[in-house]
């Protein structure tokens, strides 16, 4: 597999280059409209939400900003790779390159989008009054496995897309629908505790709380919470992956 | 040696699956396989296909259009895995398919130029090396930093063909790509093509020019409807053809 990597790395190399140009090119504002475009998000919610559920959640923009950070990273990237495979048909019906290096290459051109907005996040953290300390990089670890996580998800997406071109709409009804249980703007303290676990079941609130726990609370997860968000990233790999293995071939009848 | 077999195409059979699959969505999709209602046809494009090439040989593949010509490249490119028999292919293969495709129109020349090399599978030392060389030969100086889109469909065979053709392949496959650009560069292009294949590669030619095909293979295959027609020397078979078009066109009056 590094090998393969290591093999391929021009390529990837070029096609982050093609994805995150074509990305920003033509656009007035480039990247600062996706750093702008969640803060937009951010001071709606805050204006709405805060009535509601400001009072009683210290650090409420702080909580809100996590919230929306992995959240939109989620759906950006998850969205980028669920179309990665069929925008790239022209290529791989030609040239014989390992598919799935279009949706990591995809991922990887989200990933910088998204550190632009986490460097946001750390300035509206510290203007909220969150004290920093050296556990902040232990936040490397989420985020790695929120990575692979979304490569995993983008792996089956492509897939499915490629065979059943409604994904796109089925997807985004998923994932409004999954905005609304991943505890964003809201605590799940106000359930039942046997509710409260159902939430673990939520890749994505995993991955935000992880995060408030670090920068909120100041405290490092449990053993056992620790091994939630590689259990999620191990398992979207792993049923992409076969996914992928076994239809490989198949990819080429459908485009 | 001299009867190395380069490309073994050992009773070759490749199926697409035709069927509203592609249009009906996922949910639809469901609801079929639960109520029974879900049906696909199958479709034999290329259809127990043998034939054998040693190095140096040229095969001209000729028939009317969906006959699985393009198929059959693809899977001897490796870009598709035949459904039934196995192809065997030495050296090092590389294919010049519908050439001007698989660009990106946003990029520039330059861009697209790095991407379709790495591609290709060179290496960006390569690329760095032999970029001016590409542009030179395609005559694009002028147009290195243009969005690709503002190419001529011209311009984009002619660089598509300069980086395609930079390697040393044991095996090429030509889809109707010697006649690329206006006459000065299909001149040029076809040196170049030439010098390829006088330095001892096997080539597969895909061609509607007979004349072509009869002037520079010394072998044709015939195909129609994915099968086999004929097999072998080209002067009898492309006069065969001909007669087969003559016929087909009478019909149709």
């Amino acid at each position: 597999m590094l090998q393969k990597l290591k093999e391929y790395q021009f390529l990837l190399e070029e096609l982050i280059k093609r994805d995150f140009k074509k990305k920003y090119k033509r656009t007035v504002l480039g990247v600062f409209w996706s750093v702008l475009s969640p803060l937009l998000t951010l001071f709606v919610m805050k204006l709405v939400f805060t009535g509601f559920f400001g009072n009683n959640i210290p650090f409420y923009t702080t909580y809100l900003f996590a919230g929306n950070l992995i959240f939109s990273y989620y759906r950006e990237s998850t969205t980028q790779g669920m179309s990665a495979l069929m925008n790239n048909a022209d290529i791989f019906s030609k040239v014989n390159v390992p598919k799935y290096m279009f949706v990591l290459s995809s991922n990887l051109s989200s990933m910088i989008n998204f550190l632009i907005t986490l460097v946001v996040f750390f300035v509206f953290a510290a203007i909220d009054g969150v004290t920093f300390s050296w556990r902040f990089l232990v936040l490397i670890y989420p985020v790695a496995c929120l990575l692979l996580f979304n490569i995993g998800v983008g792996l089956i997406l492509s897939a499915m897309f490629v065979f059943f071109r409604d994904t796109q709409y089925l997807y985004s009804v998923f994932t409004l629908l999954l905005m609304y249980v991943s505890a964003i703007f809201y605590q799940v303290t106000s359930f039942p505790l046997h509710i409260q676990r159902l939430f673990l079941m939520n890749p994505i609130y995993v991955y935000i709380k992880y995060f408030r726990v670090i920068v909120i609370d100041g405290n490092i997860p449990s053993l056992a919470f620790n091994l939630l968000p590689l259990f999620w990233a191990a398992a979207a790999l792993l049923i992409g992956g076969t996914i992928y293995k076994k239809n490989n071939q198949r990819f080429m009848y459908y485009v | 040696m001299c009867d190395a077999v380069t490309l073994d195409v050992d009773h070759v059979s490749i199926m697409y699956k035709v069927g509203d699959f592609k249009d009906i969505g996922l949910k639809e999709f469901v609801m079929r396989k639960l109520t029974h209602q879900y049906h696909s046809r199958e479709f034999w494009a290329v259809n127990d296909i043998s034939f054998r090439l040693y190095k140096g040989d040229m095969l001209g593949i000729i028939g009317s259009n969906g006959a699985g010509k393009s198929t059959l490249l693809k899977a001897v490119s490796s870009v598709m895995v035949p459904t039934k028999g196995k192809i065997a292919a030495s050296g090092k293969v590389v294919a010049l398919l519908e050439l001007a495709s698989g660009f990106d129109g946003d990029l520039t020349v330059r861009e697209n130029a790095y991407l379709r090399g790495a591609m290709l599978g060179y290496t960006r030392a390569f690329m760095n090396e032999k970029y001016d060389e590409i542009i030179a030969f395609a005559e694009l100086q002028e147009f290195e930093d243009r969005p690709f889109r503002q190419l001529s469909s011209g311009m984009k065979s002619r660089i598509a063909f300069s980086i395609a053709s930079l390697v040393q392949p044991d095996l090429l496959i030509l889809d109707e790509v010697l006649s690329v650009g206006d006459g000065a560069f299909r001149k040029k292009s076809e040196e170049k093509m030439m010098n390829i294949i006088g330095s001892g590669a096997t080539t597969i030619l895909v061609s509607h020019s007979l004349e072509q095909v009869q002037t520079l293979c010394n072998k044709v295959l015939w195909m129609e409807k994915g099968k086999m027609v004929e097999f072998g020397n080209p002067i009898t078979i492309c006069e065969q053809y001909q007669s087969f078009l003559a016929s087909k066109n009478a019909l149709k009056c």
